[in-house]
């Protein structure tokens, strides 16, 4: 199962080692990994996705916590979340494949960043499977080069009323 | 200093050379330094404290407050107030600024032969005192060099500060000379680390470091210094802060969870004690006894729990495990409750973990989290210090007599004692170890090797007291006996400290003899020595058909190495001679060696064939026969 956690951390040098040390130490996968500063200087967030069981994620999250520099660990698993991903996705797009792909992308709630001669490269976010959709639909049309920044995830602020 | 000459630069790591260019009748510093700190050591007494209760600031050192000061100094200034009078290390060229500011400190310092014997001997200083053992060396090798003793200290729980020395701060990366990313490599081997970029703070690294390595689960911190830092003007001034916003330890346990276990131990017909270094590093034992008799609990320890629970005891069930006694693993494996006590269900404890207590609900109290439900699902976790927990758990429980329990017990206990060939005319290794546990009446810090010593050691001295015993049990550090009896010995002067090693095991670090006759330490080394690596010949005999490959070294006469090094030598081949040789070897103010030429091919039992279930052990028949 994917488990997505959270981590607070301080913003030191080794930090990043640290943490991912720890998972090729222990064996665990990571599937991806986000860190950038919070608004806080002395304070990053990491987002770590994980796949395993929850007696390994469990061991996950204790094993984090007890990194000295790590301030405090979620785990946001059934917890009502919103996750996005960023994707900057270059497609090979010579002038008359576009009138078909720029509707695409409008669809997917992209955005043209870059234009060639030949190529679009497109700005997408959204949850990661939106991210697998637009992917494949691109496939046909030929993918030159794709940055993805791991999920980023928060929990939902409101609460929901019975 | 790092210069292009690699052969003069060389030198700098050696200390002596280099000096004496510059101060042709300087004695080396180390040297000076001990010689210095002895003369002073009333001072180092009244500045000494454990360091655990250490919040005082030292009146020695409060008055450098507000002085221009540098780097290095303020690293003296911060160990003293930390209350460091003993430690070890080894010198080398990016630490020459903090070895000219220990020239004069009042602190004892120990130089090793090697950097990973002074990390051993800075680890049993720990285990035999209770304090924080401090070890520096150099950047680059010297630094390598701690990364065994580190892991050691590391899997051990051990409390320990570990100082580097680095290059200058705008060479790091480029693969300077005798540079190396200490952080990058000991990072998996110690509890914290960290490198300091800015005098303004060192200061506060210290402190934090100290505090770290002895609160929650100890272990070992390590702070990498680079040079121009040791050498950088800084105005100290204001107290301390530490600042571990992602640090907490929590010694209190959650009363909910205690009156829950005992309330278990209350029902419990059929329970065990299963007690780990946790007690030994929370000064637990007298909790542990009161709460075995109050309650009424049979106590079993693992390897590093031995001392915890005097032997002697009839509740006492010793050590259990892969060469524990069967009374213990069969107590295990049909209790009905396992309570277990700073101890962390290791794979040489529980065998195959599917057939572990069956029949069992486990409570497990221990300082950190991540122990709990690691290997073996909790039925009751308390998070919290074993003393602290313990006094609590005292209150709520009900005396119990479990009349059947017990006579099953000590049924087990009576028939399958840890025996040997007592008529054999061989030295029989445990008949070493039993005659010096009976000179020693049970009083001895005994340190061990890596092997069958180990093994017969735990299994036939019968321990008494926390800290008593120290090996190398998670990391299992072949070469961690002689060392460790150096720093043991200089923890505690008025012990008899006993090193009982192999053969193999002592080839590893004999070198550090010569820093036991450079500090005059009554350290006795018992060898047993049968040429082989004797546990992996064992494993050989037994699961891979007496194949003994590799396992086998022609040995020095350890006697003829002793004498060359100033200790004192003997070899022993004859039974007639043990109680005497241990005699004379007890009365021996000079460290000294003994070399007993054991029987060659003796095995330790019982054993547990590794992934077998803890109840299927070899060697009982034999054991019993020897009834």
């Amino acid at each position: 199962m994917k488990h997505i956690i959270s981590a607070l951390v301080e913003n030191k040098p080794g930090v990043l080692a640290h943490v991912a040390g720890m998972f090729a130490a222990r064996a665990f996968n990571i599937d991806s990994l986000a860190v950038g500063r919070t608004e806080d200087p002395k304070l990053s967030r990491m987002t770590i996705v994980v796949i395993g069981d929850d007696k390994v994620v469990e061991q996950v999250r204790k094993q984090l916590a007890r990194i000295v520099p790590v301030v405090k660990v979620q785990d946001f698993v059934g917890q009502p979340i919103v996750a996005r991903d960023l994707m900057l996705i270059t497609i090979s797009a010579p002038p008359e494949k576009r009138p078909e792909i720029i509707p695409l992308i409008e669809m997917f709630r992209g955005k043209v960043v870059d234009i060639a001669q030949k190529s679009l490269t497109v700005e997408i976010s959204g949850p990661e499977a939106k991210i697998e959709a637009f992917i494949n639909v691109c496939k046909p049309y030929g993918i030159k080069n794709v940055a993805r920044t791991g999920t980023i995830a928060m929990p939902r602020q409101a609460k929901i009323e019975p | 200093m790092h210069g292009q000459d690699g052969r003069a630069t060389m030198f700098i790591r050696k200390g002596v050379k280099m000096k004496s260019k510059s101060r042709p009748s300087a004695k080396p510093a180390d040297q000076s330094a001990f010689a210095k700190a002895t003369a002073d050591k009333s001072t180092i007494k009244a500045g000494a404290h454990p360091v655990r209760n250490s919040t005082m600031p030292n009146p020695n050192t409060s008055g450098q407050k507000g002085k221009i000061s540098n780097g290095a100094q303020i690293i003296v200034d911060m160990l003293i107030e930390q209350g460091v009078d003993t430690m070890f290390g080894y010198t080398g060229g990016v630490v020459l600024p903090l070895f000219d500011r220990l020239y004069d400190a009042p602190i004892r310092f120990i130089v090793p032969r090697h950097e990973q014997g002074g990390c051993h001997m800075a680890d049993a200083y720990a285990r035999a005192s209770g304090k924080v053992g401090v070890i520096l060396a150099t950047s680059g090798p010297g630094a390598c060099n701690l990364v065994t003793g580190l892991a050691t200290a590391m899997m051990d729980s051990v409390p320990m500060v570990a100082l580097t020395g680095q290059v200058r701060t705008e060479l790091i990366g480029n693969d300077a000379f005798q540079e190396a990313d200490t952080t990058g490599i000991t990072r998996p081997v110690t509890k914290y680390n960290c490198i300091v970029k800015d005098v303004k703070d060192l200061a506060r690294t210290i402190k934090e470091a100290f505090y770290i390595a002895s609160t929650g689960r100890p272990g070992p911190v390590l702070v990498d210094i680079p040079v121009d830092i040791a050498v950088s003007k800084c105005n100290l001034d204001g107290p301390v802060e530490m600042e571990l916003p992602g640090y907490r330890s929590q010694p209190k346990g959650n009363a909910r969870q205690i009156s829950k276990a005992a309330e278990a131990i209350n029902k419990s017909a059929q329970p065990v004690l299963y007690v780990g270094g946790g007690i030994i590093s929370s000064n637990a034992s007298e909790e542990l006894r009161q709460l075995a008799k109050k309650a009424h609990l049979p106590v079993t320890m693992t390897l590093l729990g031995l001392g915890s629970f005097d032997q002697r005891l009839p509740e006492s069930l010793d050590m259990l495990g892969m060469h524990g006694t069967a009374y213990a693993n069969y107590a295990v494996q049909q209790c009905d409750l396992l309570i277990a006590v700073g101890a962390r269900f290791d794979d040489r404890v529980t065998g195959k973990l599917a057939t572990f207590a069956p029949n069992a609900k486990i409570i497990h109290i221990d300082i950190d989290p991540a122990s709990i439900s690691k290997n073996v699902h909790v039925d009751i976790p308390i998070v919290g210090d074993a003393k602290e927990i313990l006094v609590e758990l005292i209150k709520e429980v009900e005396f119990k007599e479990r009349k059947k329990w017990f006579a099953k017990v000590a049924e087990w206990k009576k028939k399958f004692e840890l025996r040997y060939d007592q008529q054999a005319s061989s030295i029989k290794p445990q008949y070493v170890i039993d005659e010096i546990c009976r000179q020693t009446k049970n009083e001895a810090i005994i340190t061990t090797g890596v092997g069958q010593n180990q093994m017969w050691a735990a299994q036939f001295y019968k321990f008494i007291r926390p800290r008593q015993f120290i090996s190398s049990g998670g990391l299992g550090t072949m070469g961690f006996g002689l060392p460790a009896a150096i720093g043991a010995q200089i923890a505690r002067p008025d012990a008899t400290v006993i090193d009982i090693d192999g053969d193999h095991s002592f080839n590893m670090t004999m070198t550090e003899l010569a820093t036991a006759v450079e500090h005059n330490l009554p350290i006795k080394v018992c060898i047993l020595n049968n040429g082989y690596m004797g546990m992996v010949r064992q494993w050989q005999e037994l699961f891979y058909n007496k194949r003994y490959s590799k396992s086998y070294l022609a040995n020095p006469d350890y006697a003829a190495v002793a004498k060359a090094m100033g200790a004192v030598g003997e070899t022993v081949d004859k039974k007639a001679d043990v109680p005497k040789v241990i005699r004379s070897m007890l009365a021996e103010k000079k460290p000294c060696v003994v070399d007993f030429r054991v029987e060659k091919e003796e095995n330790v039992w019982p054993m547990v064939p590794a992934g077998k279930s803890i109840d299927e052990m070899n060697g009982l028949d034999i054991l019993e026969s020897m009834a």
